[in-house]
């Protein structure tokens, strides 16, 4: 048992950063993620691997930090909670047009505005449908366990530099707050900044050596053939993801007489769910998506053939449920399920939804 | 086995530490766990409450509203979490500052003067002394694994204090009450 520990989400989340080989995090506190960067200042990951952690003095700041630490091919990230989030879009439209790997956080809690500090997953339109301006995609994983939320670290760093995007891991104050049994990934190695030369210098800003031009890194182009053509190629990135990085967990649809779809805390929830609806007779499922950008449209699709229906369930007035209804495309009912404003559906709550939804079906 | 427990009361009362030992100590015996907290802004005096739950199996929601045990420290918690108690489960309180005891006849109930008993060894002892008289009544965990959960989730500077802690918890042992048993 060497190394699994009890941490919060937002704990294990700062600990795999660590751990992922990042060489720095620019962040600035807000509740319900604060752990973040308290747990990193506390760490002090430079006496550890050379990481630096600094406190911005605003997330605007935080962005552009991170946007400048990526430009050099470095391992860096970022969090935030909801309205530190909308401070850092016009940061993250700039790297997505940029191609700048990075990895955002956000730990969502209940909006708009600054709603409260309680859990919430009503930022799922701003995470998958841009957000920022522009034609852009950012790689959205949800991780809906503590364990998810540490492993989900260095995954995002390897999709961001294999796809060179930015990442966000979209998780939510419940995760971040509550603890688990987590266990550890290993230490790996900050690359050295002629690993970093030799793996990015194809278009990192790591010094002109004579052999080739300098590397300029904008997201300008006052040239609109030469914009377009860059929008072509995002373009082409965004399909090749979409076709190669679609990941979810199908839980009990195999026999699954109606199925949640559902991510994050609203997941967890929908699995006890299944539980009570399964020992009352319901033939219940989950599909949890774990990417929701790429959302898991096939997989949907495919159920919608055996299924009699879907209800998605969020804490938000209903934002995924689009993407589920296009994914079944008119095969099946669609309905949807939320609580709002930091409040948390029970079990109970959505199994109660659930029944009133079969009885409608018939 | 999963048991899923309810801790709640006012923040400062070692809630939230007394769940986060309880985590612990179901880690110690290699169970799965969660420790999910609930509480406003306040460092102290606002309500706070955990929902702690051990199992043998993968933990689904740790979001719940009802429960094997509620464990319950003052008046406001007994009147949100009594008819959360499962059929047949366990409700354990301190009746220190309570004026509306409870009244189901379904569930156990059981008591441990925990304020007065705490005073006696360290008033920073409360929540241990509570923890001991659940664990009288629900051995969900055992003494050895305890140790090794206080160990783990205390700092080393408060290691000292383990003893004085593991003496509340057989106090609260030795004076739980049950009131009455289904």
């Amino acid at each position: 048992m060497e190394d699994v520990k009890l941490m919060k989400g937002n704990e294990a989340m700062a600990e795999a950063a660590i751990r992922a080989g990042a060489d720095a995090y620019f962040g600035y506190p807000i509740t319900p993620q604060s752990e973040v960067i308290e747990y990193l200042m506390m760490e002090k990951p430079e006496n550890r691997t050379g990481m630096q952690v600094l406190q911005a003095e605003s997330e605007v700041a935080a962005i552009n930090m991170v946007y400048g630490a990526a430009a050099c091919g470095k391992r860096v990230m970022t969090s935030s909670s909801s309205p530190g989030i909308s401070l850092k879009l016009e940061g993250i439209s700039y790297m997505a047009g940029s191609e700048l790997p990075c990895l955002i956080a956000n730990v969502m809690r209940g909006g708009p505005g600054l709603g409260t500090i309680q859990p919430g997953q009503a930022d799922y339109f701003q995470a998958v449908k841009g957000g920022g301006h522009g034609d852009y995609r950012l790689i959205v994983l949800a991780p809906s366990t503590v364990q998810e939320m540490a492993d989900f670290v260095d995954l995002g760093f390897e999709l961001a530099f294999k796809y060179r995007n930015p990442v966000m891991i979209l998780s939510d104050g419940a995760i971040g707050q509550m603890m688990e049994k987590v266990f550890l990934p290993d230490q790996k190695e900050r690359l050295t900044d002629k690993e970093v030369i030799n793996k990015y210098g194809s278009w990192a800003t790591t010094g002109k050596p004579e052999s080739r031009e300098r590397n300029i890194i904008t997201s300008l182009n006052l040239k609109s053939e030469v914009q377009e053509n860059h929008n072509f190629h995002l373009q082409k990135k965004y399909k090749s993801i979409e076709e190669n990085e679609i990941r979810y967990e199908a839980i009990q649809c195999d026999d699954a007489e109606y199925i949640m779809v559902a991510f994050g805390t609203s997941a967890r929830i929908c699995q006890k769910v299944i539980q009570l609806g399964r020992d009352k007779g319901l033939k219940l499922g989950l599909l949890r998506p774990i990417t929701l950008w790429p959302f898991p449209k096939q997989i949907i699709n495919k159920l919608a053939d055996t299924s009699k229906g879907f209800l998605s369930v969020e804490m938000n007035a209903g934002q995924m449920i689009e993407d589920v209804q296009l994914a079944v495309n008119g095969k099946a009912p669609v309905s949807h399920y939320g609580r709002m404003g930091g409040m948390i559906p029970s079990p109970s709550d959505v199994l109660v939804a659930v029944e009133k939804e079969l009885k409608k079906i018939g | 086995m999963t048991e899923e427990i309810i801790i709640a009361g006012f923040g400062g009362q070692g809630v939230l530490s007394m769940g986060k030992i309880l985590a612990y100590s179901g880690i110690m015996q290699d169970q799965e766990v969660s420790w999910m907290p609930s509480y406003g802004p306040e460092m102290r005096g606002g309500t706070a409450n955990v929902t702690v739950i051990l199992s043998d199996d993968r933990i689904n929601s740790p979001i719940l509203n009802e429960f094997d045990t509620a464990i319950v420290l003052n008046q406001q918690s007994m009147d949100k979490f009594e008819s959360m108690v499962k059929p047949g489960g366990l409700l354990l309180y301190d009746p220190n500052g309570i004026s509306h005891h409870p009244k189901r006849k379904d569930i156990t109930i059981a008591t441990i003067e925990a304020v007065k008993e705490a005073t006696l060894i360290n008033r920073k002892t409360f929540n241990m002394v509570v923890m001991g008289a659940f664990l009288k009544v629900h051995p969900i965990v055992k003494m050895d694994n305890i140790h090794r959960g206080l160990k783990k989730s205390l700092p080393e500077r408060h290691h000292h204090l383990i003893p004085l802690n593991e003496e509340a918890i057989k106090k609260g042992m030795a004076k739980v009450q049950i009131i009455h048993k289904v």
